[in-house]
């Protein structure tokens, strides 16, 4: 039989239909895989036994002719953000000690209803802070890609993050696909580091009902999956409008396997002349550039066009979600779950737990979020960054009126050394550069494996839509795998 | 009336501004599906939102919104079509998500009135500066351990509205006149069930001093949580006189956060400002803001019931009572319900004086409410028919109220039973007029002299004769008769 572990979500959807092996071998194939690739360090918890189960119903519901999702058997890794009902659920957070909890996120929910089969929870920075998946009170996830050449031979990579054990998983086969969050760029830029294709939908697309909160006007789930193809599919079964979550959008989902017709003539494509920044990596630009002849040649218009507020995206973003995060992880505070560690009163135990409980980066944001949300700093900070948060919202509405869908880089280097950047948090900060405005602006950004560095390591464009027009979003990105023809486990050690 | 604080240097005015919180009427939380009846075991009312577990979200309960605008337009005041949810942060163990949300700079409620009615019959208007909508916090139980604090997140999350005064109050007298007419306009409204022993609604009250006739509004002192009308005007008359003596010692009052002491009836301080929270109010990214059309503002009016004021200028103008009796009679809409019930279709100022010097005496005597009351609205209806229809005299209907109170009896029975029916045969009056007349030479001659108030003699023998049964006017008139000619 042929790989099970290569197999994509539609591959392996139309191969059970077929009857060409049963759920349960598919679960078991991915459970070994799980258990031989530990040394990623790309989930924080195993869950055969729920995997087994699964696809042990769905094998029922196959054989009953019941009704069969859109995911039905489909092995998957659950990012360890998503609340997961009886199975522990971390943030890869020290604080989140012990934590089970006693419901299942809308998304996971949707997922399992669609007949997913889920394999474990991944490994992630710390609540979703960082970019390289070291911030993990777990340990840091590796990069199952290694580079052929240069300085970087022999070293292990990060995998990029926050979604980091999610890339790595379906990179390296030990997941068919995952759930990813983006906040910053969580989803789309660890897809460019390890070789996948991540999609962060439109603010709203996806309810964050029992998804662990980091900065909640920018948080959004979204697939992590080896294909667009696979992305369309796994977007379908995750989105949808829920009542539990008030800024959830009240939209229809479409199908978006549908929009994938691989006809992109006519449409118009914009280039930001702003993201073209100094200093940057001559072998970004050029991949950039083949980016927009491949578009070109499949019939769209290349068209120039300004986003004047970029530069200003980064420091807005590092004053917005540490705000929101400052005032979401309060509830962290040892009193009803996770970690507690005594102290003499109350606000000793408070710092006693929260001091232990949260790791160094999360530290840092909670403290620059409290620090801009405080009396005489609020204006200065805070409210200034909205302004600017609306301005950089308007850029792109205006750049819309001009364009369908706007090509740049996920990302401004490939995946760099563990250990690297870990010193200076504003150039790991750096690292989202590209990805940064589309969620304060809540647009649909979607990173797609484009070509390989000089060193063999991937690296991915980004395709960013308008709001809820991730069926455009997906037509092109369509084309630019085709045209690109990249193989995900290209570079992999085997 | 001028409420001033004689003060060694000189005479001192009190500035007072309150701060309400309100429980709203709603079958479950602001931002949760978790009920909210008083009294529950501990911990049986909270949901996962409540506790604040992982990753759960708000969603505003719209009854809630609707009890705000209700009130709102109660407090006739601007509501506003746009409101925004903010979190007030700060830590504490009843507070699991580590910040309330509350209403910063976009409260769903703006500028009102309340008009306060004092003692002397007067009127007095407060501005009312805003209302929001925020969260109540949990039950911090330090008594149930010795060494342990115990939680209780059952009021987590429930809706209240805060109601903000403007700094318009100068007495406690006022800030009592103030607590009672916000209460009743609330019960009207059925927004809130006012009852401040249960601590549905709470008081924070401010206070600063200022020299008499200055205009400058001087530093305050906020006394938290203060759970009665006595206790706030306690609080308020304690404050005052602290603040002046600080004045006149040279100090300065520090702007600080006090505790009500009702065992002593003092206010201590409780954290001061350096030690005041920084809160970081920020708009909650978790909820929209709040839009609602004025077709929904204007739907809720048509659901208003009569309010106080409107009523109690019906009861003056369409029943010609006193301003200061039909203030006491609005005052609770189960009094003004009972009286109404009363006065229907019989003579209302006659009601009035039954309810308010007769019933109410013996309400407050046995300390039951007017729901509560021995003898019935229709009852006492009755008591006073049998008073219209000459059955009984005003003075007969007292003896008959009494044992109304003592036996529960209906007034028509007591009578009947008793023999108290009024003699209104004019032939038996005729007879005891002329026996008095008879008996009284003396009395008929310093009548005839000019003497009017002689007449009193002989009503008093007919009544003596009579058992107190003759009609008076019958009585009146025939004596009159008689010994004019």
């Amino acid at each position: 039989m042929a790989d099970l572990t290569q197999f994509t979500l539609a591959e392996a959807r139309d191969a059970l239909a077929k009857k060409d092996f049963s759920a349960a071998e598919l679960a078991e194939t991915y459970i070994k895989a799980v258990q031989a690739g530990r040394d990623l360090n790309a989930y924080i918890t195993e869950t055969p036994e729920v995997a087994l189960e699964r696809a042990r119903e769905s094998d029922d519901r196959r054989a009953k002719g019941a009704p069969i999702g859109a995911m039905d058997g489909l092995p998957i890794a659950m990012k360890d953000l998503f609340c997961t009902e009886g199975v522990l659920t971390t943030a890869a957070s020290h604080i989140l000690d012990g934590f089970v909890p006693p419901y299942e996120s809308t998304v996971s929910a949707n997922l399992r209803s669609a007949g997913a089969v889920m394999l474990g929870k991944t490994n992630l920075d710390e609540f979703a802070m960082g970019s390289a998946n070291i911030t993990s009170y777990y340990g840091p996830v590796k990069n199952p890609w290694k580079a052929k050449g240069g300085a970087n031979v022999g070293k292990d990579l990060v995998p990029g993050g926050s979604s980091g054990g999610s890339a790595a998983a379906v990179a390296a086969g030990l997941a068919m696909a995952a759930t990813g969050t983006d906040t910053g760029g969580s989803i789309r830029q660890p897809a460019s580091f390890c070789g996948i294709t991540g999609l962060k939908p439109t603010y709203g697309r996806c309810s964050r009902w029992g998804v662990v909160a980091f900065a909640s006007s920018l948080d959004q789930a979204g697939p992590m999956t080896k294909t667009v193809r696979d992305a369309a599919i796994m977007l379908g079964a995750m989105a949808g409008h829920d009542p539990k979550d008030s800024t959830s959008a009240a939209m229809a989902v479409p199908d978006f396997e549908a929009a994938l017709t691989g006809d992109i003539r006519g449409l118009n494509v914009g280039i930001p002349k702003e993201y073209s920044m100094d200093g940057m990596d001559p072998e970004i630009q050029a991949l950039w550039d083949k980016g927009q002849e491949w578009l070109k040649a499949a019939g769209a218009n290349i068209k120039q066009i300004s986003l004047p507020h970029t530069k200003y995206a980064l420091a807005t973003y590092y004053i917005v979600a540490p705000a929101e995060a400052s005032a979401n992880l309060a509830r962290y505070d040892g009193v009803r779950y996770g970690l507690r560690v005594p102290g003499e009163s109350l606000d000793d135990m408070y710092m006693n737990t929260r001091g232990e409980g949260f790791g160094e980066e999360v530290q840092r944001r909670i403290l620059i979020g409290t620090y801009v949300l405080s009396s005489g700093y609020y204006d200065a900070y805070y409210i200034k960054a909205q302004r600017v948060r609306s301005l950089i919202a308007n850029d792109f509405k205006t750049a819309f009126k001009d364009v369908d869908v706007i090509l740049t880089p996920t990302a401004p280097t490939a995946a760099f050394p563990l250990g690297e950047k870990q010193e200076d948090p504003v150039a790991m900060y750096l690292n989202d550069v590209f990805t940064v405005p589309t969620s304060l602006a809540g647009l649909p950004g979607m990173s797609v494996p484009a070509g390989l560095s000089k060193d063999g390591l991937p690296l991915g464009l980004q395709l960013i839509g308008r709001a809820f027009d991730e069926e455009t979003l997906l037509r092109v990105a369509g084309v630019m795998e085709s045209a690109a023809a990249f193989s995900f486990h290209h570079g992999l050690e085997v | 009336m001028s409420y001033v604080i004689k003060g060694e240097t000189g005479d001192w005015e009190v500035v007072i501004g309150l701060e309400v919180h309100c429980q709203v009427i709603s079958n479950a939380k602001l931002f949760s599906g978790a009920a909210t009846d008083f009294g529950s075991e501990p911990n049986t009312q909270v949901s996962l939102v409540d506790a604040a577990m992982p990753g759960m979200l708000p969603v505003i309960n719209e009854q809630c919104v609707r009890q705000a605008i209700k009130t709102g337009l109660g407090l006739k005041a601007k509501i506003n079509t746009k409101s925004v949810f903010a979190r007030k942060n700060y830590f504490y163990a009843d507070l699991p998500q580590g910040y309330q949300i509350s209403q910063a700079d976009q409260p769903i409620v703006g500028e009102g009135t309340v008009i306060l009615d004092m003692p002397d019959g007067s009127s007095r208007a407060v501005g009312i500066e805003r209302l929001h909508l925020e969260q109540d916090a949990g039950k911090s139980l330090h008594d149930q351990d010795p060494t342990r604090t115990f939680i209780d997140l059952n009021r987590t999350g429930v809706a209240l509205m805060e109601i903000v005064s403007k700094p318009d109050m100068r007495s406690p007298e006022e800030a009592g006149a103030y607590l009672r007419k916000l209460r009743s306009i609330v019960r009207y409204l059925e927004t809130c069930d006012g009852n401040m022993d249960q601590g549905s609604m709470r008081c924070d009250v401010n206070v600063s001093v200022r020299p008499k006739g200055s205009t400058e509004l001087r530093t305050r002192a906020e006394t938290k949580n203060v759970n009665s009308v006595r206790f706030a005007m306690q609080a308020i008359e304690y404050e005052a006189q602290r603040q002046v003596e600080i004045y006149d010692n040279g100090g300065e009052v520090v702007q600080e956060t006090r505790l009500f002491d009702s065992q002593k009836g003092v206010t201590r301080s409780m954290r001061s400002k350096e030690h005041a929270h920084d809160y970081r109010y920020f708009p909650d990214p978790d909820l929209l803001p709040l839009v609602f059309d004025d077709a929904l503002v204007a739907e809720i009016k048509t659901t208003l019931p009569e309010l106080p004021d409107e009523r109690k200028a019906r009861y003056v103008g369409e029943f010609g009572l006193s301003p200061y009796d039909a203030g006491v009679l609005v005052q609770e809409k189960d009094t003004a319900t009972y009286f109404e019930a009363v006065a229907l279709g019989r003579d209302a100022k006659m009601a009035a004086n039954w309810v308010i010097n007769n019933l109410f005496a013996v309400l407050s005597d046995r300390g039951v409410g007017i729901t509560e009351s021995p003898i019935s609205a229709a009852d006492l209806g009755k008591l006073l028919d049998l008073i219209a229809d000459d059955t009984i005299s005003t003075k007969i209907a007292k003896e008959v109220f009494e044992v109304m109170l003592e036996t529960g009896d209906a007034p028509d029975k007591i009578v009947e039973d008793k023999g108290l029916k009024q003699i209104t045969d004019t032939g038996a009056i005729e007879a005891a007029v002329d026996a008095a007349i008879a008996a009284g030479p003396t009395q008929v001659a310093q009548y005839k002299g000019g003497n009017e108030k002689i007449l009193g003699w002989f009503v008093g023998q007919v009544m003596k004769s009579t058992g107190g049964k003759a009609n008076p006017g019958q009585v009146n008139k025939l004596l009159k008769d008689k010994l004019d000619n």
